[in-house]
């Protein structure tokens, strides 16, 4: 372990949530997951620092929330290994899909779930008036005392993204948080995680929205069933690694100087719009 | 009319069955919230009926039931949870193996060694006359137990219930909250034999958290609602039992079966689709 690691250890001495940058946080090596006699990673070599803002794309069962485990925690790895730095405060935000929408909860319940070592059942002062700044602060503030079920998808991911914030995290990792919504949504989020990473959080998430993450998330890694490549939008959104992450052909058009997608048989039909 | 209703409250016996009946309907209520919402009414069935060969064996030893039945219990929760972790038998088949071939030694020990008889219909339907001082205190401590369970572990418990994966990388100790959770359980089910019977705690645990859900989108009040529900079924449902003269158990799930009815008609049959757990099912029995 590196002395710069040391201290992730000790999150007491270091700032609430920021780490010293490049603090390496998880590095898997060689890593990977089969269920049963199906593989779904294999080989997989991925480090993560405190700073970086990675966006994961890859087709349905590529592995990708496979690999969000494996950085979690919450999958071992069936060969290879993955190391995780100590003591790092993780927010997860799962994916809309595997919410159980009809469990009675709203939207207060279930932000304060994240603050759940309080021997108390009712929320302090002080916890409801973190519950409000968040909410708040993402823009949902009066649905407070709505059911989950209720709110619009954006508005689901915004609810899940305050229950990880109010962890104050170092480490947030979220599963899809661009899909089940509309653009100017998408957009809203992807900026709303920008200015988090601004604020020095360590960001990881995936995506399907190609050109989303292409034009707001710096770090990309295309994934399927490893790692094919990893680096910044324009290294990554190639016709080749596309082609090798997909199956499918596209092209690649710069605009502005970033890569915008489109699928071959479709032309003029950015890919995942 | 009032005469009537009031007569049996001059028996001692009559008296310490309603007080247990209407703290054995809060417990099962409290606990059935958990149950349904983690899609585990099949378990609670189960357990009942695990208990149920403890509960005989104790009897033919001659050791104290609550010792025996507990421990015996406890150890088919644990048999459960390994059997189902096993990936190649589900849970489900796993329960069902475990909690009947319980059931069927217990029948079978009771049926050869004697002590039929009023014990074991009480054991399987409850009732009023089979209630002791220790049935009082054991269903007394478990509930405080149950209580400060709920209490102190309330948000792990509803996180863990809600979303066990995003608990455990939230800090929340999963394993430990799910094992905390069974062994009450177990508990409360042990607790509330005499009185409610081991073919109907199933459904004490499961229709008041199911009646409550139809009125609630809040888990806080969900929770004191499947109480209180519990609570009024267990003491109308004790009273109807000794002006019927039917066992216990009977009436008390009749009680909060009709309480369903009502409550379903007045909110719609929409509402039931709330009931639904993770796993798409419906929760209800």
């Amino acid at each position: 372990m590196s002395p710069s690691e040391a201290r992730v250890t000790h999150p007491e001495v270091a700032p609430v949530h920021v780490l010293a940058p490049a603090t390496e946080l998880v590095r898997a090596e060689r890593a990977g997951v089969s269920y049963g006699d199906t593989p779904v990673l294999a080989g997989v070599d991925l480090t993560l620092r405190a700073g970086d803002f990675v966006g994961v794309v890859g087709p349905s069962g590529a592995g990708k929330t496979t690999l969000l485990r494996l950085l979690l925690g919450t999958q071992r790895p069936t060969t290879g290994t993955v190391r995780r730095a100590p003591g790092v405060r993780v927010g997860y935000v799962p994916q809309l899909e595997t919410v159980s929408w009809n469990f009675p909860v709203t939207v207060g319940e279930c932000v304060l779930m994240a603050r759940s070592g309080r021997l108390l059942p009712w929320p302090s002062r002080a916890e409801r008036a973190d519950v409000a700044a968040v909410l708040e602060r993402l823009g949902i503030g009066h649905l407070v005392d709505r059911h989950i079920r209720e709110l619009s998808g954006g508005q689901q991911q915004r609810m899940f993204l305050a229950r990880a914030l109010l962890r104050e995290p170092q480490m947030l990792l979220l599963d899809e948080p661009t899909s089940g919504i509309d653009v100017a949504t998408r957009h809203d989020m992807l900026h709303l995680l920008g200015h988090l990473h601004d604020d020095g959080m360590t960001i990881v998430l995936t995506t399907h929205d190609l050109n989303g993450v292409a034009a707001h998330v710096p770090d990309l890694v295309a994934l399927h069933g490893t790692v094919v490549r990893r680096g910044a939008p324009l290294d990554v959104m190639t016709p080749e690694v596309l082609e090798q992450t997909f199956g499918a052909p596209m092209d690649v058009l710069q605009h502005l100087g970033m890569p915008v997608v489109l699928d071959r048989h479709a032309p003029g039909r950015p890919h995942g719009a | 009319m009032l005469e009537t209703l009031l007569e049996p409250f001059a028996y001692d016996f009559f008296v310490k069955a309603v007080v247990v009946a209407t703290l054995a309907g809060a417990l099962c209520g409290l606990v059935g919230v958990y149950v349904i919402l983690r899609g585990m009414s099949y378990i609670g069935h189960g357990l009942s009926h695990a208990i149920f060969g403890g509960f005989a064996a104790s009897s033919v030893i001659g050791v104290s039931y609550v010792l025996g039945a507990g421990i015996w219990g406890f150890a088919s929760a644990l048999a459960i949870n390994r059997v189902s972790r096993s990936h190649r038998i589900g849970a489900d088949a796993a329960i069902g193996v475990i909690t009947t071939a319980s059931f069927a030694l217990g029948v079978a020990l009771l049926t050869v060694f004697g002590n039929r008889g009023p014990s074991f219909d009480a054991a399987l339907f409850g009732s009023i006359l089979g209630i002791s001082s220790t049935d009082v205190w054991t269903l007394v401590a478990v509930s405080v137990l149950t209580v400060g369970v709920v209490a102190t572990r309330y948000r792990a418990l509803l996180f863990a219930t809600f979303d066990p994966e995003v608990a455990d990388v939230s800090g929340v100790r999963v394993a430990r909250t799910d094992a905390l959770l069974m062994l009450v359980l177990s508990l409360a089910i042990l607790s509330t034999l005499s009185v409610i019977g081991v073919t109907l705690v199933a459904a004490t645990l499961v229709i008041p958290a199911v009646v409550a859900r139809m009125l609630t989108h809040r888990f806080a009040t969900m929770l004191w609602l499947s109480t209180a529900i519990g609570a009024v079924c267990g003491l109308v449902g004790m009273n109807l039992s000794y002006h019927l003269d039917v066992p216990s158990g009977t009436t008390i799930v009749l009680t909060g079966a009709g309480l369903f009815v009502v409550v379903l008609t007045l909110t719609g049959v929409g509402r039931l689709g709330r009931t639904q757990t993770r796993s798409g099912t419906p929760a209800v029995l």
